[in-house]
This record gives structure tokens, sequence and C-alpha cells, in this order.
């Protein structure tokens, strides 16, 4: 009954043409205007100083004392622990209380409150509580993430249709199952958009996170080009944790598709 | 003749009312009693929005009557009760489950062999006519097919009383006559008592051993007519044409 696309259509390629052509205008200018100081400060570094950084950085430990991969797989590590803590944590949370009144009436006055707390405030706290290390900034991470997890799930589970929970329980099944059964699937694609929004807040958080005294990571380079005064390794740090984050959402979106597969009403 | 019936569901004295905008309570079913006989197809008629949901529901345990009860073979219900069936409006599918899947939610959910249950759900799925969608997702079929799919979950509980709460409202007139047919085949492969509830009156008409017209809002009973037309049934024969005046003249319109 699927029509099978074909892999790469003539509008495929047009379409693709102009992504490219878009990322081509882009830098041209950029790289024109850094040239010619036209960008505010003359400090800006052009495109290819950009690039020549990033050379540089895959074979030098400079200015900051690591390879660029260390602090990729650095901050990956981080940022994926903290994610991941919150999608286990916040995604029951969220089903439980938008399932169960009674769980609702007793988180839900607390969460309301922690929920307009910035993540990076509770920072000086993490410090004493946990010291400095991976796991306090992961813990940092994990604020972020946790609130799109919980908000969307519980919002999702609310909004199970009613003619289905009837179904349900018009062949018996207890309201646990129905919640197992009929509410958690009747949740998946507001639990996948909650987990899309988790995993880019805990990517975006990272340099805020990483101001903690951190060793190694992106946030932790940006920072220390910061000090050193080299825009260039800045504007890498910043370009890589662009690119990576888009990588996230390309392949959270396939991931997506696979599981969503049944579609909704 | 109606001596020679069981009764198989006593329904005495429900009432039901709910609060309104103002606050006050407002009566949607008032003070219905009702026996639904063994094997008989009753349908229950009225217009749009006139409470007929509501009593179906008390009937089918999903809601407690304000006062009275409902009684399925001496045992009172109070809660859903698997021994009766339910083929909803909305059809009610799982989207995210195939047709089998969706058909075999209830005794699978209730433990049961799933060899056992397979092969009852595939006599079903042959029943209705949906041989070869069984790994089909809901969405790939038509109204009429999730209908069908609806139905045969309901069969595949093995029900004592099957409940049809309007399940062709949303279909087409061409569909919907077609699944009018179907039933009449259905029924007459698999009798079983069935309380089907319509707001139309061919439809009644059609399928009905026994109709119950209903009032508007609140519902109440208005009459009852019993259908001795012999199926399956000529919408052009004199007696028909002559019931289905009589019952729309009979009925309330609904505002």
């Amino acid at each position: 009954m699927k029509v099978k696309r074909k892999f790469f259509e003539k509008n495929d390629l047009k379409y693709t043409l102009m992504t490219v052509l878009t990322f081509v205008v882009f830098l041209m200018l950029w790289q024109v205007l850094a040239m010619n100081n036209l960008i505010v400060g003359e400090y800006t570094p052009s495109p290819s100083e950009v690039l020549e950084a990033f050379i540089f950085k895959i074979y030098n430990v400079g200015p900051d004392g690591n390879l660029l991969i260390t602090n990729i797989l650095t901050s990956l590590q981080i940022s994926m622990s903290g994610f991941v803590l919150a999608v286990i944590i916040g995604v029951p949370l969220g089903l439980l209380m938008g399932w169960y009144r009674l769980l609702d009436r007793f988180v839900r006055p607390i969460f309301e409150i922690i929920r307009p707390i910035p993540a990076v405030s509770w920072i000086p706290l993490m410090i004493v509580w946990i010291g400095v290390g991976t796991e306090a900034k992961a813990v940092i991470i994990f604020l972020t993430a946790f609130i799109p997890c919980v908000l969307n799930s519980y919002t999702g589970i609310r909004q199970t249709s009613q003619a289905l929970i009837n179904v349900a329980k018009v062949y018996g099944a207890s309201n646990f199952y129905t919640f197992l059964h009929v509410g958690v699937p009747s949740t998946v694609p507001m639990i996948f958009a909650g987990m899309r929004i988790a995993l880019a807040s805990s990517w975006s958080c990272l340099v805020a996170a990483e101001m903690l005294a951190a060793s190694a990571g992106l946030g932790y380079m940006i920072n220390m080009g910061r000090n050193f005064g080299r825009a260039d390794v800045v504007v890498l740090g910043m370009i890589i944790i662009g690119f990576i984050g888009y990588i996230f959402t390309t392949v959270f979106t396939v991931i997506e598709k696979i599981v969503v597969r049944g579609g909704t009403i | 003749m109606e001596q020679k019936y069981l009764t198989r569901l006593k329904i005495s004295n429900i009432s039901k009312s709910f609060p309104n905008k103002e606050g006050k309570r407002e009566l949607a079913v008032d003070n219905i009693s009702l026996d639904v006989y063994d094997g008989e197809f009753l349908v229950l008629l009225g217009p749009g929005r006139c409470g007929k949901s509501v009593l179906l529901n008390m009937i089918a345990g999903l809601m407690k009557p304000d006062e009275g009860k409902v009684v399925l073979d001496g045992e009172e219900i109070t809660k859903p009760n698997p021994q009766m069936g339910m083929v909803f409006q909305k059809t009610g599918l799982l989207p995210w489950l195939t047709v089998m899947d969706n058909i075999t939610f209830g005794p699978r959910q209730r433990g049961e062999s799933k060899k056992i249950y397979t092969e009852r759900a595939q006599k079903y799925i042959d029943m209705v006519g949906l041989t070869g969608f069984e790994k089909s997702y809901p969405y790939q079929l038509s109204g009429g097919m999730k209908q069908r799919v609806g139905i045969a979950r309901a069969y595949t509980n093995e029900p004592k009383i099957l409940i049809m709460d309007e399940p062709f409202g949303a279909l087409d007139a061409q569909t919907r006559y077609s699944m009018e047919q179907e039933v009449q085949n259905i029924v007459e492969k698999d009798r079983r008592t069935i309380i089907f509830v319509t707001n139309n009156i061919e439809e009644a008409l059609m399928l009905g051993d026994r109709i119950i017209l209903f009032t508007n809002y609140p519902a109440r009973i208005k009459k009852i007519y019993d259908v001795n037309i012999s199926k399956p049934r000529d919408t052009m024969d004199r007696t028909f044409l002559m019931l289905r005046k009589e019952i729309s003249e009979n009925t309330d319109l609904a505002l």
C-alpha cells in the first residue's frame, strides 16, 4: 500500500542545490565582510580563519589544552548523560502525573515552582552539593531537559481520547492496563516532541554548564578561547555546537518516524 | 408470543442527571424500564443527543445510574462487564495496533491463550469480510472497514449482549446501506442479543425486531413497536412504509 519514493528525484536535487547555495552565499558574504573589517570590531574571524583553527585543533591541544575530538566527546558525554537521565525520570513522572490525579495534586505544585528557575542558577548549589565534576554538569543539563520531558508527557496523556479509554474499560481492562496499553502509546508522539525539545536544550545549555570548572568540553573551549583572545576558536566552538545539534535533530527525526509508524488518528 | 422469550437484560427505573451550566441538575435519562429478550435485535431509536448514549453507557457499566438498576442474567451491573460487547460510534480503534491486535484486545488483556483467541478472531475477521487485512493499521482502512473491525472486535469477545452505538452514523449513505446489509448477514450467521442505537428510522426498520422510540431530551420511552416483517426487508414494502410513516410522525424533532 505504501508508495516507495524514488531515492533522488528532480525536485530533491533542486532543493539540495538551493541549500548549498545558501551556505555558499552566506560564507562568501561573511568572508568579504571580515576581510575588509566591516563587521563591528576588527576581531571577527573570517570563515577561512575558522577553518584554519579547525584543522589546527584536530592535531594540536592549544590554547585550551585538549584536542578538538576530546572536547567534543567530553561535551557529548555530559549532555547525553543529562538528557538520558531526564528522559528516564521525566517521561514516566509526567505520564503518571497525567494519569493519576492524586500524584498530580501531590507533585505538581512543587514542579510548577521549580519549573521557572533557570537551570544555570543551580550552579552554585551544585558546586556545594556534588562538586564540579562531570556529575554536577550532567545534573545541570538534566534540570534543563527534565522540564519538557515531564510537561509533554503530562499534557499528552491528558489528551488521551476518552473514546479509546472507554473501549479498554468495556473490554474489562484495569486502570493500570489502560494506562500502559492505551494512555502511553497514544502519548508517544507527544513524548517524542518533548524529547526533541529536551535534546536541543540539553545541548545548547552546554556552554553554561561547562562554566563550572571544567577541564575539557566545547563550552570550556569557547571560554578558553575568550580568555586567550582567540576569536577563531570561539567561533569554531559555536559552529561545532550548532552542527552537532543539527545532526541530533536529523537522527532523532528518523528514529521518531520509525517508532511512530502506526500514526495517530 | 413474547412469553416464549427469555429476558436477558432487565433495566428497571433508571434515571441519570447531569449538572448544567447554571449548576442545576438536568435529567438526561428519565425513569426508563426495559426488558431485553434473548436473541432479539432491539433498536433504540431517538433524535440526536436525546440521552440514548447515556442510557447505553449505563447498560455497559461505564456510568452509574442515579436511580434504578441494570441486571444481566440476574446479576446487577456496576462496572464494565466483558460479557457485553460494544461497537462504538467513533470506531474506537487503537491507531498503533494492527487490525488483528485491535480485535484481540479484550481476550489478550484477560490473559487468555493466544492460540485460542487468534483462531476465534480469525473466524470473525473472515465473517466480516476483512480477510487479508489482519496486519493493516487502522489509518490504512476506509470508514466502513474500520467499523467492520469494530464489529469483529466485539464478536471476538464472545459477548452475551452486543451493544452497537450508532455504529454507522459517521458513514456516507452508500457505505451505510451496505453495512446494514452486512450486519443482517452477520446476525443470521451468528445470532446474539443485540442492542442497536440509531437516529435513522429506516435503519431501525431494516434491522430491528423491536424498536423503542425515545422522546427528546431527557430520554423517556415514547412508544414500542414490534416489527413483524420477515428479513431481509424491502424498503418499498407496504407494511414497512406504513410503519416508517407512523414512527416518523411520532418522532420529536431534535433541535
